[in-house]
């Protein structure tokens, strides 16, 4: 629709520019033209043998919303379209911190993109506000890892093509510690014999936010003691009616923070931020680091030589960490939908455009066969194959009533302020609360 | 007509006025295009009304101040009033995460996400062919079967159908099939093609996104439009609008996407009795009056202290001295605000770790250093502005006066205290009731440093010893539950503003007050 419009517009502009037409009135022209025409292309049958005109049915653009880290990205893959297609791609480059909300806000109003790019767990927040259709990848769904897609999954649909994994892995610094160790014991006593011996300062680093604690970075730790935030459903995702987080393990792994923290071995120092712990770290003051990629780039720059190893169990369950992963989502009310699914499900799923992306990004690509080819950096094999073993995180809405008491009731039991099981459990009831509204 | 008062305009008026109300005029009639393409009449017909009176202003004789007037009462309009009638409007909505948008949005959204894909079911490729004025889908299942239908028609087996290379019928005698661009420019009536797998329509339906591929869907909530319900076809449950811009079953189960309707005062109540709210709210109240006024009072004093002492002539390097002093003010305060949370750090930041020798101690983790901790923050952040403000006042008074008080004997404490202090603040008050305004929500400082931390052991809600209102709002309506809610955050910004203008007024009275005294 706004298409014609415009042709219409421009005639009768360049028709009259000569003459000493008043604005008003060309205006009060080109709107009279502009509603006869929109009545007539709603009433007229649409005839398949007239040449379509793209640009005037509307759907000669689908708009992007990406940040500008991304965008250069898909560049190619969306000049591959327009080249088969007669489709331009419009990335229109939004800050990334304030993206989600703004396309929450603007797909009622219709003047939302047709797409957007973010990680998954923006989909339940996006289904609560209707703003994301579903995605039926069909055959395609099994190129992808599958964690990946159950992370793009939210009550039974898939609503994103996944592009890229990221999780956390535990960094180790080979010249302070030659041997990976599998248990959280065996890498604390690395450490300290690593800080007897004069090499290091730091049995161990982990980031902390002074003011929330660090849930996220922790979470393998709770995880291998059997602790979970939320059960599972019958269709495989997150019930938000389980709260699981203040069950018996979830106890014993608040007592454990106890004994990790300030008052106890010092292991994790609630003082020492994420910027602190990465100093430290790239100082060779610490032979380890829990922490994700994003890091990996500066540790290398730096010289270090290490290893990325898989993530130390405190409990006897596997510590898996909770993944994010990325990917594009369609808006429900996109006025182009079928030539954005075409894009979506056709040419964002394609090998090309995975591993365009996995090059910009330096993430594990969710497509398997984008996967193969990057895996050849052994830093990407390494923290994909622990991203296999992570489970999505919580992209339900119920999940952003979690991460305050979460993190708050951490950092308290870091600092050893107040009783574990106590605390825990008032925790626990808190998000209930929360929760039930 | 008084054209002798102010003569005739002149030839260069008269075309400057001509360019600029044309410039006007023509954004004007873009905007008022744009807001009739897209149908939003309300707005036209107050964009139409504006664009006449500012005609009408400029074009009339005479009429001197509303010519004046006119762009800053527009601009206040647009940036202030309705920004402000805005939110107060939002405060009567539960506008927020889950009510988003309108009931029809959510009764679309519902149905887009209640199809759910078939279970192993085949995935068919699909064509689409047009006959008459109509489209039909054209499938070939994985055995290469070819079948074809359209809304209402179900499947049926089309064995002569033309095939492409790959297989996949493309064609059948009679009709005529779509380029991609063709169904692109048709693509709402493609999509909207639901084609019945079987006689029976509980046997799901076929349907495209895409235009070459299609799956077999069933809707997991089916809507009834006369009775506006929806019913879940497994259970069958039953959801109901249930007034609060939710449909919701007999348990009160509720689907996940909701609207925005109006609630009344209800936002107003859950402020005073929402316990999350009532139980630290008197604390908080305190903390924030305390801070706002604490605030002003440390920076008005160090402002003015430092511009007393910079204001003397024969000080040498003044120039450098006022521009280090204005740095901290140059900074922006969410920078600060994370720079000074690194340096009070309690183990590794500056202040402990060299100013202090290595000690531990909780700038920002103990209740009562932290509050401590953010007021110095905000003397550091704040003192430049009133040591400008002081300087420029300072500087307008007249030397005669100083002068004068010294002939009569007086001290420079005397001076001061009887004369300058007086004058400075009969400007100055004003400025001091706005910084106190501004500290009243002053959120950056309060949420880079601390975050309102250490929580209070004594609640199970995120609130802490240095949250001032503004950021226990913020905490409130964006950071608990299980969403934003917009209309509670409305709705605590309406009474926090008419705290901070009860406490103006009455200030600004106090003011007019000081002036009568000096004059």
């Amino acid at each position: 629709m706004k298409g014609t419009p415009m042709k219409v517009q421009n005639t009768l502009t360049s028709g009259t520019s000569r003459r000493v037409f008043t604005a008003g009135a060309l205006s009060v022209v080109a709107a009279l033209a502009l509603s006869a025409c929109g009545g007539a292309s709603a009433t007229a049958p649409a005839t398949a043998t007239a040449k379509p005109d793209l640009k005037s049915a509307g759907a000669g653009t689908i708009t992007m919303w990406v940040d500008a880290e991304r965008s250069p990205a898909l560049k190619d893959i969306t000049a591959k379209f327009q080249a088969d297609t007669g489709i331009e791609v419009k990335l229109v480059v939004k800050d990334f911190a304030a993206v989600r909300d703004d396309f929450i806000t603007q797909v009622p109003t219709g003047k939302g993109p047709d797409l957007i790019v973010g990680p998954h767990d923006w989909v339940g927040k996006f289904v609560q506000n209707g703003v994301i259709a579903p995605i039926e990848l069909g055959d395609k769904s099994s190129a992808f890892q599958e964690s990946s897609v159950k992370a793009m999954t939210f009550n039974g649909s898939v609503y994103g093509v996944p592009y890229a994994i990221e999780n956390i892995a535990l960094l180790r610094n080979t010249d302070l510690v030659s041997d990976s160790a599998e248990t959280l014991d065996e890498v604390v006593a690395n450490g300290k014999k690593a800080v007897a011996d004069g090499k290091a300062k730091f049995p161990f680093l982990v980031g902390m936010d002074p003011k929330q604690g660090d849930p996220y970075h922790l979470y393998p730790l709770q995880a291998s003691m059997g602790s979970q935030v939320f059960g599972q459903a019958a269709d495989g995702g997150y019930d938000p009616k389980q709260l699981l987080i203040g069950d018996a393990a979830g106890v014993e792994f608040a007592k454990k923070l106890v004994a990790w923290g300030d008052t106890g071995e010092k292991i994790i120092n609630s003082n020492i931020t994420g910027d602190i712990a990465k100093e430290k770290f790239l100082a060779g003051e610490s032979p380890y680091f829990l922490t994700g990629p994003w890091n990996v780039p500066d540790v290398q720059k730096k010289g270090i030589k290490f290893a990325v190893d898989a993530l130390p169990t405190a409990g006897d369950k596997p510590a898996q960490p909770f993944i994010g992963v990325n990917g594009f989502f369609i808006s429900a009310k996109s006025a182009n939908a079928l030539a954005t699914n075409e894009f979506v499900t056709n040419y964002l799923t394609s090998e090309a455009a995975q591993d365009s992306m996995y090059k910009a990004g330096g993430r594990p690509p969710a497509l398997k066969a984008s996967f193969e080819k990057a895996a050849s950096d052994p830093v990407v094999e390494a923290f994909g194959k622990i991203g296999a073993t992570g489970v999505p995180m919580p992209a339900i809405p119920e999940m952003s009533a979690v991460w305050a008491d979460w993190g708050a009731t951490e950092l308290a039991l870091i600092k050893g302020q107040g009783d574990p099981a106590a605390d825990w459990a008032k925790m626990a009831a808190s998000i209930k609360a929360k929760i039930a509204g | 007509m008084r054209k002798g008062r102010f003569g005739q305009d002149s030839t260069k008026g008269i075309v400057a006025k001509i360019v600029l109300l044309g410039l006007v005029d023509a954004l004007a009639v873009y905007v008022l295009m744009m807001l009739f393409l897209s149908q939003s009449w309300g707005a036209l017909g107050v964009s139409s009304a504006v664009v006449l009176a500012i005609n009408w202003i400029y074009l009339r004789k005479g009429g001197l101040p509303a010519k004046y007037l006119a762009p800053g009462v527009l601009f206040l309009l647009v940036f202030q009033v309705f920004v402000v009638l805005f939110s107060g409007y939002i405060a009567f909505t539960n506008y927020g995460d889950g009510h988003n948008s309108t009931k029809d949005d959510a009764i679309a959204a519902i149905q887009l996400t209640a199809q759910k894909r078939v279970p192993d079911s085949p995935a068919y490729k699909a064509a689409v062919l047009t006959k008459g004025n109509d489209f039909y889908l054209l499938f070939t299942d994985p055995d290469g079967k070819a079948t074809i239908g359209s809304t209402g028609t179900p499947l049926k087996e089309v064995p002569d159908a033309g095939t492409d290379s790959a297989g996949k019928a493309n064609s059948v005698d009679g009709y005529q099939t779509l380029t991609f661009q063709e169904i692109v420019a048709n693509q709402q009536e493609i999509l909207a093609i639901t084609v019945p797998v079987s006689d029976n329509p509980a046997d799901g339906t076929l349907r495209t996104a895409d235009g070459s591929n299609a799956y077999e869907f069933k809707p997991a909530l089916t809507y009834d439009a006369a009775a506006d319900t929806f019913t879940d076809t497994d259970t069958g449950a039953v959801y109901r609008d249930n007034g609060k811009g939710a449909f919701a079953d007999g348990n009160g189960e509720t689907l996940t996407t909701g609207w925005k309707i109006d609630v009344g005062m209800e936002n107003f109540a859950r402020a005073f009795t929402d316990p999350s709210l009532r139980g630290p709210l008197l604390g908080v109240i305190l903390w924030t009056f305390t801070f706002a006024v604490t605030s002003v009072a440390l920076t008005f004093a160090l402002g003015l202290f430092l511009a007393v002492t910079f204001n003397r002539e024969d000080l040498r390097g003044k120039k450098v001295y006022r521009i280090l002093m204005i740095l901290p003010y140059a900074f922006p305060a969410f920078l600060s605000g994370l720079v000074w949370s690194g340096i009070l750090n309690p183990q590794f930041g500056w202040l402990n770790q060299t100013l202090l020798g290595g000690a531990t101690i909780g700038w920002l983790t103990d209740p009562l250093l932290a509050k401590v901790s953010v007021l110095v923050v905000n003397l550091w952040l704040g003192f430049p502005y009133m040591f400008l403000v002081c300087t420029g006042a300072l500087q307008s008074l007249p030397t005669e006066l100083d002068e004068a008080a010294r002939m009569d004997g007086a001290g420079p404490w005397r001076v001061f205290r009887s004369i300058k202090l007086p004058l400075l603040l009969v400007s100055i008050a004003p400025l001091l009731i706005s910084s106190f305004a501004f500290n009243f929500n002053n959120f950056n400082v309060i949420y880079m440093l601390t975050g309102g931390g250490p929580r209070f052991a004594d609640t199970d809600r995120d609130i802490g010893a240095t949250d001032i209102l503004i950021t226990l709002v913020y905490k409130v309506a964006f950071g608990q539950g299980t969403g934003r809610d917009y209309g509670l955050a409305s709705a605590l910004a309406i009474i926090i503003f008419i705290i901070v203008a009860t406490v103006s007024a009455i200030s600004f009275k106090q003011t007019k007050a000081l002036e009568d005294v000096n004059s």
